[in-house]
Parts: structure tokens; C-alpha cells; sequence
């Protein structure tokens, strides 16, 4: 939720609150912690992206969290099969608000080469909402810096990124309907 | 008597105020809370610092570059991550202790802001220059074990109890080679007084007459205030975040804040038991000679960091009593001779 959408409508046209929103909206585009996990290959990728030769520090994005709680970014890199995926929307559920999903890699986005697997999520969007699609098998390192810097713009500027939001809404309904059937 | 910067500035403060408010006693229970404000500034700025400064060095040592996007320098990147922390959500987990879990970061804070009142800045600049300082001081700090338990205890957690236990195994067991090494320094100086520690290093600094203190207190200050070879309170592959996991947002914050306080309050006691305090030569102020001994320590310790893996924790314990225990009794043995010895030749 924006800071934008606390404001009660009939107050909207007296109260201004653009700047404090621009600012936290710097700070967060700005310092985005992501969740230390990784499912398979391309979280090797994840790792090398810190690393000296790519440096994600220099972004500031270098604070992997090994705790969901302190986190704001859910890279699920690699291969995520259904058996996986209560953890993961564990995981996901356990991230404050506001928290960013990346789907990295070529399984994340359409199940890439085990497209056909029974057992195997084709497309991450299926249980919980995207921000970022990040082709590759595996994306390189550069290719993840330039993702999270696209969600950093898709942060500061909500409106670029336009009809994403009604597939956000309908993969945040699936979501809820999917925990609603695990209970 | 007193001729630092700070003193004379404190001074000349105090006679302005003199004749307009008349009262001497007012007058100095505004000075009193402008020094309290001051060391608070003190605190909370440091946390800012250090946060991009741990980044930078780390990003130095293993051949990185570290932030430099974020304003210039990437010097604006601990306010984003401020900024970002405020408005994060405060999510409070079901089953916990809820008095005990939202009180441990507050109560953490105060161990860690309580002992810059025990510092000597500058000549004749202490807040509180107690004939009993340095053992406050400890006193003071040890007390921060007890928020780390009742964190650990309070987030109804496995990892969380397990870092709470492990903080007052090794706390508790480095405080003691702690203490008996500086027990050298008191010996040599005969007061515990800081101001007096100082004054007693105008000639030679400890680091000179108590080597294996320094090297004592070098290893059980990292590990009194969690730095990284010994960080086994949070150690992220074993038990996630330790006593921190269940915390969000400003909750985590404030430990963090209390771990970089604690940072700069070991390079400060490194400073002012062994490398002279404020003292130096001439050419530059004392006041500067202070900090610039202060910063270099912490980087020293932030290089010893992020230079050794982490320890194991039964490693850290038997470290703790089998090693550093006889040592430091060696070294009191030592330091007593050496005092006898001493007399003597006069």
C-alpha cells in the first residue's frame, strides 16, 4: 500500500503528503535487502552478483538477510517444484510489508526445460505476485543487477509500470485462495 | 589546569551563560543536559557512520567497491536503509512475551549509551568521572547480556533461545579474562579512575607495559560487543538471525544501532586503556589525536571482521577459559613482579 492511499478521499484535496511519500519511496528504492535463498543453479548466479567482480554493493542491495523479517526482496532463483512451495510462500508470508518478489530464470517465468514436468511450478506467478521477470538459464549476474534496478524504478515510479498491477491483484487473489486451501 | 578544545569551549560556554540566567546551579544543569544530548548525538550518528563505514571496509578487503550510488560517495546509503526501516511493517508474531520482546531493544540501547558518560574525550572533558570508572564501565556493559536473552526468550522461537543462550555463554565467560587483564592497568596506575588511566600513560602507553593485556582485551572486546570472528549470537548459517529473528523494521534497528554504538565504545576503550587517551604529541590538537586513535581501532577490529571466518561456538568457550583465563592470571603475576621489581631499583 502507498503512503498515498492512508490519506482519507475527502481529505485528499487538502492534505499533501507527495514529498514525504517521494522521499520514503527513495529510501526504499534505495536499499533493498533480499532474502538469502536460493532453489537451484541460478543462485549460484545470486552469489556471484555480490562478489567482487559484479559488486551489488555499489547499488547498495548487497545486505543479504538470512531472516525473512528483516528482508524487503524475495529472489527465488531457480528451479521451484510444487513440493517446494509451501516454504517458499512461507517465506514470503513471513516478509514485512513492502516486499518485492524476482523471478529469476528461465523455470520461474514458463517452467523453462521442465515445462512438461509434473512436478515442476511453470511460471512463479501461478502462487504469488512478480514484480521482476528475469529471463535466462541462468541469468547472468549483470542481468540480475539490471532486474533489481528495474524494480528499483518500478518502486520510485509506480506509474511506469503500467498494467501490472491487475496481474499483481489477480496473482495476490490466487495466493490468498491457495493458503485458504491449505487450511 | 584542563586545556583542551573542549574543555575551554565547555568554560567559555558556562561564563556566557553566567550573567544572564545568574543562578551558577542552572547554569550548570543546562550544561549537564547539553552534554547528555551531545553524547546521545554521539551514539545515534555513529550508527549512521559505521553502517556505510562497515560496508566500505568489508567491500575494501574483499576487493569490492562498496556503495556509490547512493548520493555522493554513497554517503546518503545508511539514511536509505533509516529511511526504509521506518516504514517498514511491525509485524508482532503470535505467542511471544510481549512485555519482555518489545522492551529488549529499548533496554539493549541503554548499556550501550550509558557507558559514553564513563569516557575521557578530551583533557578534563568526562562526563562522569567517578573514582570508580573503569569498574562502572564494565559493570555498565555487562549488562547488555541481559536484553539479548530476553529477546531470545520472548520471540517463542528455537533460533532466537538458542542465540539468547549462546550470548550469555560467551559474554559471560570473556567478561572474566577481561576484567583480570585490566586488572594490570589498575595495579600500574593505582586508581580506577579514568581520567587518572589517562593521565597515568603521559609518559609511556600501556600498550608497551601490558602487551598480553592488549591482546586480551583485543580478543575479548570482539567478542563482548558480538563483532564478526565471534558473532555466534547471529550467526546466519547456524540459527538465522539469533535473538534478532522474530524483530522488523525500527525493532531490528535499534539492536543494530546498540551494536555500532558498542563498536565505537570498544575502539574508544581500546584508546584510552592502552594508546594514551587523548594524549600526543603537540602538533595537533588532543581532541583530534583522540578520534583519530578511536576510528583507527575500529577499523582494526572491523579488519580483524571481516579477515577470519567465524569460530565454532565450543572452540570460542574453551578458547575463553583455557587460554585466555591463565593468561591473564599470568599476566597479573607478571605485572605485580614487575611493580615489586620496579620499586626496588629506585
Amino acid at each position: 500500500m502507498e503512503i498515498v492511499d492512508i490519506v482519507p478521499p475527502e481529505l485528499k484535496n487538502n492534505v499533501i503528503v507527495t514529498s514525504v511519500d517521494a522521499l520514503f519511496k527513495w529510501g526504499r528504492a534505495n536499499s533493498i535487502w533480499p532474502l538469502s535463498s536460493g532453489l537451484a543453479c541460478c543462485s549460484i548466479e545470486m552469489m556471484c552478483a555480490a562478489a567482487s567482480r559484479f559488486d551489488l554493493s555499489r547499488f547498495g542491495y548487497e545486505v543479504f538477510r538470512s531472516c525473512p523479517r528483516q528482508s524487503d526482496l524475495l529472489i527465488v532463483a531457480g528451479t521451484l517444484t510444487w513440493k517446494m512451495t509451501p516454504p517458499l510462500i512461507r517465506l514470503y508470508e513471513e516478509m514485512p510489508n513492502p516486499k518485492y518478489v524476482i523471478a529469476m530464470g528461465n523455470c520461474n517465468i514458463g517452467g523453462g526445460p521442465f515445462a512438461d514436468s509434473y512436478s515442476v511450478v511453470t511460471g512463479l506467478d501461478q502462487i504469488m505476485p512478480v514484480d521482476v521477470y528475469l529471463p535466462g538459464c541462468p541469468p547472468r549476474p549483470e542481468a540480475l543487477i539490471d532486474a533489481m534496478l528495474k524494480l528499483k524504478k518500478r518502486i520510485q515510479h509506480p506509474e511506469a509500470a503500467q498494467g501490472s498491477e491487475e496481474r499483481m491483484n489477480a496473482s495476490r487473489e490466487k495466493l490468498a485462495d491457495m493458503t485458504r486451501r491449505a487450511e | 589546569m584542563h586545556n583542551g578544545i573542549l574543555y575551554l569551549a565547555g568554560q567559555s560556554l558556562k561564563e556566557l551563560m553566567l550573567p544572564v540566567i545568574g543562578s551558577e546551579l542552572i547554569v550548570n544543569l543546562i550544561m549537564t543536559l547539553i552534554c547528555i544530548v551531545i553524547l546521545f548525538l554521539l551514539v545515534a550518528t555513529s550508527a549512521l557512520v559505521f553502517t556505510l563505514g562497515e560496508r566500505k571496509v568489508c567491500a575494501w578487503i574483499q576487493v569490492r567497491i562498496g556503495p556509490n550510488r547512493v548520493g555522493p560517495w554513497g554517503l546518503l546509503q545508511s539514511t536509505a536503509d533509516m529511511l526504509k526501516l521506518l516504514t517498514k511493517e511491525d509485524i508482532i508474531p503470535h505467542g511471544i512475551d510481549r512485555w519482555l520482546w518489545v522492551l529488549s531493544p529499548i533496554l539493549i540501547f541503554i548499556p550501550a549509551a550509558m557507558v559514553y558518560a564513563l569516557f575521557p574525550f578530551d583533557d578534563g572533558v568526562i562526563f562522569a568521572d567517578v573514582n570508580i570508572g573503569l569498574f562502572l564501565l564494565i559493570a555498565i556493559s555487562s549488562q547488555s547480556v541481559l536484553p539479548f536473552l530476553m529477546g531470545g526468550y520472548a520471540s517463542n522461537s528455537k533460533y532466537a533461545m538458542l542465540g539468547g543462550m549462546r550470548t550469555v555463554a560467551q559474554m559471560l565467560s570473556y567478561e572474566i579474562p577481561m576484567v583480570i587483564a585490566l586488572m594490570g592497568i589498575v595495579m600500574i596506575t593505582g586508581s580506577l579512575k579514568m581520567s587518572a588511566i589517562v593521565e597515568a600513560q603521559s609518559e609511556v602507553w600501556f600498550i608497551f607495559l601490558q602487551p598480553i593485556a592488549f591482546f586480551i582485551f583485543l580478543v575479548t572486546a570482539l567478542v563482548e560487543s558480538n563483532r564478526p570472528p565471534f558473532n555466534m549470537v547471529e550467526g546466519e548459517s547456524e540459527i538465522i538471525a539469533g535473538p534478532f529473528t522474530e524483530y522488523t523494521g525500527m525493532r531490528w534497528a535499534l539492536f543494530f544501532l546498540a551494536e555500532f554504538a558498542n563498536l565505537l565504545s570498544i575502539g574508544i576503550l581500546t584508546t584510552t586503556l592502552f594508546l594514551g587517551g587523548w594524549q600526543g604529541p603537540d602538533f595537533l590538537p588532543t581532541q583530534l589525536w583522540f578520534w583519530i586513535k578511536a576510528f583507527l581501532m575500529v577499523i582494526v577490529y572491523q579488519w580483524i571482521g571481516w579477515t577470519f571466518p567465524r569460530t565454532r561456538m565450543d572452540t570460542i568457550l574453551s578458547f575463553g577459559w583455557k587460554v585466555l583465563l591463565p593468561l591473564a592470571l599470568v599476566n597479573l603475576l607478571l605485572t605485580g613482579f614487575g611493580i615489586y621489581i620496579f620499586r626496588w631499583l629506585l
